[in-house]
């Protein structure tokens, strides 16, 4: 296989990755709003937390992203 | 390629090169749009200040918020020994947010979509938590690495996990703003580009090509609340960081 060709298929492959960000994400802001929606009262006090959990798993996801594009443009 | 998405990330020298000391030094589009950044902050924040009334108009509403917001994250995150962080937060939080909304107008540079732009302000970020914590609290800060209530069999293992989990903060501060802004402005011109080829085909695409730009129009929009968002991440994960240099029980 050429190089290039490969490079191509890592990139896609890498890209994967960015799935498990999306689980991610999704769990922190699904769990938030089930408990939200319990709790109203003690919803807004939360809401940050619920930002920094995503923004952390959001993380992880933008690391395959970047390891994608440094196979796309290196 | 005038499609191409990755073009308008492209640095280009507006002034310059100057050879000073050895070095190549110029003028670049992200230092002019860094600059501007900065003037539209103090701009708008100086405007905000100027009147001063008891019952604030529209634009000193907007100063208000803006500082109130980030006061009452400080407070509530670093309580009160954090008092003394709050002017570099607001400056972090401001330069990111104007430079990512600077950067949502057609033909706008974005800075924050360089990662030597992200990645300067996450390191400086991380050395001030290391400086601040061993200035406050003398080699015990390292207790960070060791957390208490935990088995002497796995405290090896975990501390490693600590220290790697810290060093990797940084690159994920950095990384986070730069992958999201770079991947926000790739997909806004991956669907204008749609619009433009599907158009090309006549009739028949221009009317494909509504589905494209509408999803482009959704997307800008989100990238506005992304632009806000990763603003407002940065500023909070500094304050995270930080709180683990004033605090050290953890």
């Amino acid at each position: 296989m050429e190089a290039d060709a490969a490079k191509l298929i890592g990139a896609g492959i890498a890209c994967i990755g960015m799935g498990g960000a999306g689980i991610g994400v999704g769990h922190i802001f699904g769990n938030y709003l089930a408990g939200a929606l319990r709790n109203p009262s003690a919803a807004g006090a939360q809401f940050t937390n619920a930002l920094i959990g995503a923004a952390l798993a959001e993380g992880l996801g933008i690391f395959s992203l970047v390891v994608a594009l440094l196979l796309l443009f290196t | 390629m005038a499609n191409d998405p990755i073009h308008q990330f492209q640095i280009q020298e507006l002034a310059g090169p100057f050879h000073i000391g050895g070095y190549e030094i110029s003028f670049t589009n992200s230092a002019l749009f860094m600059g501007i950044s900065v003037a539209t902050v103090t701009l708008i924040l100086l405007a905000a200040a100027a009147r001063g009334a008891l019952v604030p108009g529209r634009l000193q509403s907007v100063g208000e918020l803006w500082y109130e917001f980030i006061h009452n994250m400080v407070k509530n995150v670093l309580g009160p020994e954090g008092k003394p962080f709050f002017p570099l937060v607001f400056s972090l939080f401001s330069f990111v947010l104007v430079a990512n909304m600077l950067g949502m107008f057609p033909y706008f540079f974005t800075v924050t979509s360089h990662v030597v732009v992200t990645a300067s302000l996450a390191v400086f970020v991380v050395a001030l938590v290391v400086v601040v914590g061993i200035a406050k609290h003398g080699l015990g800060w390292f207790k960070l690495f060791v957390p208490h209530g935990v088995p002497g069999v796995i405290l090896p293992f975990i501390s490693l996990i600590e220290i790697i989990s810290f060093l990797s903060r940084p690159v994920s501060l950095g990384l986070r703003l730069f992958g999201n802004m770079l991947a926000g402005h790739i997909v806004l011109k991956v669907f204008a580009g749609f619009v433009v080829s599907l158009g090309a085909l006549g009739f028949g695409g221009i009317l494909g090509a509504v589905a494209p730009l509408a999803m482009a129009v959704a997307l800008t929009a989100l990238e506005f609340l992304v632009a806000f968002l990763q603003a407002f991440v940065f500023a909070i994960l500094t304050c995270v960081y930080l709180n683990d240099a004033l605090h050290t029980h953890h």
